[in-house]
């Protein structure tokens, strides 16, 4: 058995009950470590071969929520969540923080395989080697804070009634979903701790179809033995020191770009994206910091940035909400992405997002393309339950974000994402509404723009990556920088948060990897095999698709529309990404990761790869 | 190492919930992270409210005298509670006696765990001091007069006090 990994999974089939476990062989989890790289090697094993035909929100997709042999040892400790993608039809690695992974490992798990779909609703509990599906009828239709306060109590005093001479039982970790996800929301998340969340992908949807509310987890051993616990400490110090010195993050969080990323870069999502810039001091994150801001550093497992604060509106008309800082993509989204820039309003909107189980940034892109249709009169408030959601109306976007959480309404339409909901539109209205669907691969972009150049994403990041709009995995070159999406692949698969990593030598991470796993490995490794190789199995799946949607693969390796519209306003008016830029870029990635001039993986890169099957599966498509 | 007896203050709203104590707790005790095994416990039965759970040193020390084996012992340089595994037959007794319920038993092995002060140098101390959260102290115990006895709470208590604190009144509807 290799070090670092607890060396076994849980597996559990809803429809039938049966629960056992599972063990990777070690070559499995050399080639492709754990998270996002395992989770692609498990999708193509089982569903590979009827990929197309496997319907997302269907009993046939698979729930997988992995950790990775760094998990619970670099610090910052996160959980990956994946399955067939009800957003893009691929494959997302969705990290979200918290101490679920580590609860797991040390239950002695490196992660849950969940096949097949309930009768009635249920939640998965498990202590140790003991797993049992549980009625969930009670917390079924609750929001997240009332699920985890329900689960919380349920789950503990389980502990305290089974284990009674033990103690007090601390609570067992939790991932959750809200109504949204209950309601197959495609938009919809993989939540804990309230406020954090896998939004990319939508495995809130996947969690819904399957009839699982939850995943409650308590693990008493310690985590799995690595390979030098000693390196690892001399490591783990460096890492803790190199953000200690930055003082950026931990003071403010993402939360401070709110203001930055419009105001300097030009490169936020402004009224669904026709602008990129605003100067609105009212986004200073003072204004959070100092009105709503009740816990100032909050973080998880191990980690020294303790990038999330809680902000807490105590009066006025939305009193009672609760939320994270916002971050960065939130604020954005919920606010400017609105026309909306009173921080109150974001701090509110932001908490109803969590409290409904929505991903902020697809449900805010998605809130921003309804509310673009309505300013064009293309959709009007008839066609809107009666709602007007003109920009800055933060009382006409709640009651949307309502609806969609509900699929009531419009909201069942909407309810779809903007990528999809843009098709259906389309087709009532008669009339092409895509260009104001603001995705790649059916994934709302992160609120990161590329027109200004100021911002990290390249003109390609987006248009190439193999997760779509996904800001957290970007198609870049060099292969080698820390930006590439192989840099990425390499953070969700080993699973940690690489805001930890951020300021430390790139380098440091394989050492990482090494003193858990005692398994060698360097930056040529990773790029050129083992990342390369995950990479590959992501494409095919993504190219592949799904019954109800397929990428071109001509046209969707590409920019949104809009983003090839010049900037209106700002220190960069004028300024938009060149055609034939994209077009030259494109073909020097496509070529760097073994792509044809058309973007499908090559026989001789795959075979390289040890990937004959992927390049039989692909042979339709050439 | 001859030290003075000392105390951890504990400034708990201001918990980050990193818990970063609790593994270099089960490093320095186990040479391991194991956070179920780790003397100092971070709750969080509400998101926010995290918060450390450990031995606030009784005057009287109330588990010292419940002991029917004579497991537990008072350090008189430290002012720690200690315990010897040896002698420790699980009994539980300790728990009950502790007002705030805060001893709990080692999850694999057959015997109590409570904070033992580190000898004097204790090291969840260290990891909050490092990352400037400074929600734990070191004090000496001479100087620090108050019946640190009010410290021993149960976990539930402390998780209503801090969520009404932080989130006022609905806190108690997060419980």
């Amino acid at each position: 058995m290799i070090p670092g990994y607890a060396g076994k999974c849980l597996e559990v089939d809803l429809s039938t009950g049966d629960i056992k476990d599972i063990k990777f062989a070690d070559d499995v989890l050399r080639e492709y470590v754990g998270g996002r790289g395992l989770a692609a090697k498990i999708l193509w094993d089982r569903l590979g071969s009827k990929w197309e035909t496997v319907d997302p929100l269907g009993s046939e997709n698979i729930l997988l929520l992995l950790t990775g042999p760094l998990t619970g040892y670099f610090p910052g400790g996160r959980t990956c969540v994946s399955g067939k993608s009800p957003q893009s039809n691929g494959v997302v690695g969705s990290t979200l923080s918290g101490e679920f992974g580590i609860e797991l490992r040390c239950a002695g798990y490196d992660g849950i395989v969940v096949t097949g779909q309930a009768e009635e609703p249920v939640y998965l509990y498990v202590k140790d080697s003991d797993a049992e599906i549980r009625d969930a009828g009670a917390v079924w239709g609750k929001d997240a804070k009332q699920t985890v306060a329900a689960l919380t109590r349920e789950c503990r005093g389980l502990l305290q009634d089974r284990f009674p001479g033990k103690g007090e039982w601390k609570e067992p970790s939790m991932l959750y979903i809200g109504p949204a996800g209950e309601n197959k929301v495609r938009t919809a998340i993989v939540g804990a701790k309230w406020t954090h969340a896998a939004g990319y992908g939508g495995y809130g949807a996947v969690m819904g179809s399957k009839r699982l509310k939850a995943v409650v987890v308590k693990g008493s051993g310690a985590l799995p033995e690595v390979n030098s616990l000693e390196k690892i400490l001399q490591l783990n110090e460096i890492v803790s020191a190199d953000v200690y010195r930055n003082e950026l993050w931990r003071r403010w969080g993402t939360g401070y770009l709110g203001y930055e990323v419009a105001s300097k870069k030009s490169s936020e999502p402004v009224k669904n994206w026709q602008e990129e810039w605003h100067d609105k001091k009212s986004l200073g994150v003072d204004q959070y910091e100092n009105k709503f801001w009740v816990k100032s550093y909050w973080g998880d497992f191990g980690c020294p940035t303790t990038c999330l604060k809680i902000a807490v509106i105590k009066e006025g008309k939305h009193k009672g909400a609760v939320t994270d800082a916002p971050d960065y993509e939130l604020q954005a989204y919920l606010g400017p992405n609105l026309g909306i820039y009173t921080p109150e309003d974001i701090v509110f909107l932001s908490s109803l997002i969590n409290d409904l189980g929505l991903c902020g940034l697809q449900t805010g892109n998605t809130l921003g393309f309804a509310a673009e249709l309505f300013q064009r009169g293309i959709l009007t408030k008839d066609d809107l339950d009666g709602i007007e959601p003109v920009w800055g109306s933060t009382e006409a976007f709640e009651v949307l974000a309502r609806k969609i959480a509900h699929r009531e309404g419009i909201g069942d339409i909407l309810a779809e994402g903007a990528a999809r909901a843009a098709l259906k539109i389309g087709k009532i209205k008669n009339i092409d509404v895509s260009p104001y669907a603001v995705h790649v691969a059916g994934i709302g972009v992160g609120a990161h723009g590329i027109r200004s150049g100021k911002d990290y994403p390249q003109i390609i990041s987006y248009a190439c990556s193999v997760q779509g709009g996904d800001h957290t995995s970007t198609a870049y070159l060099p292969l080698s920088d820390p930006s590439s999406e192989l840099a990425m692949i390499f953070h969700d698969s080993a699973v940690y948060c690489w805001f930890n990593m951020y300021y430390s030598e790139p380098k440091l991470k394989f050492d990482f990897y090494e003193a858990a796993t005692g398994q060698e490995s360097s930056q040529n490794d990773w790029d050129n095999i083992k990342a390369l190789r995950i990479l590959q199995l992501q494409r095919a799946m993504l190219l592949l698709g799904g019954p109800d949607l397929k990428w071109n693969l001509k046209t969707h390796d590409d920019n949104p529309q809009r983003f090839y519209e010049p900037l209106p306003s700002g220190p960069f008016k004028c300024k938009t990404v060149d055609r034939s830029r994209v077009e030259k870029e494109r073909r020097q990635y496509y070529q760097a990761v073994g792509w044809d001039e058309n973007g499908m993986p090559t026989t001789q890169v795959l075979k390289k790869l040890g990937l004959e099957s992927v390049d039989t599966a692909l042979r339709k498509l050439r | 190492m001859p030290t003075e007896p000392i105390w951890i203050a504990r400034d708990l709203s201001k918990c980050s919930g990193c818990r970063r104590c609790e593994i270099a707790c089960s490093l320095f005790h186990e040479k391991r992270v194991w956070p179920e095994a780790s003397r100092i416990r971070v709750f969080m039965f509400v998101p926010g409210t995290d918060f450390p759970h450990f031995c606030a040193q009784c005057e009287g020390y109330p588990c010292v005298g419940a002991c029917p084996t004579n497991a537990l012992s008072v350090n008189n340089e430290t002012s720690a509670v200690l315990v010897d595994p040896e002698k420790c037959s699980a009994c539980g007794q300790c728990i009950d006696a502790c007002p705030g319920r805060i001893p709990h038993m080692h999850p694999k092995e057959n015997h109590i765990l409570i904070c033992d002060l580190c000898g004097g140098d204790p090291q969840c101390v260290k990891a909050c001091q490092e990352g400037l959260w400074n929600v734990l102290q070191k004090v000496a115990r001479t100087w620090y007069t108050y019946n640190q006895t009010l410290y021993a709470r149960k976990p539930e208590e402390i998780a209503r006090d801090l969520a009404a604190k932080i989130y006022g009144e609905q806190g108690k509807e997060f419980l």
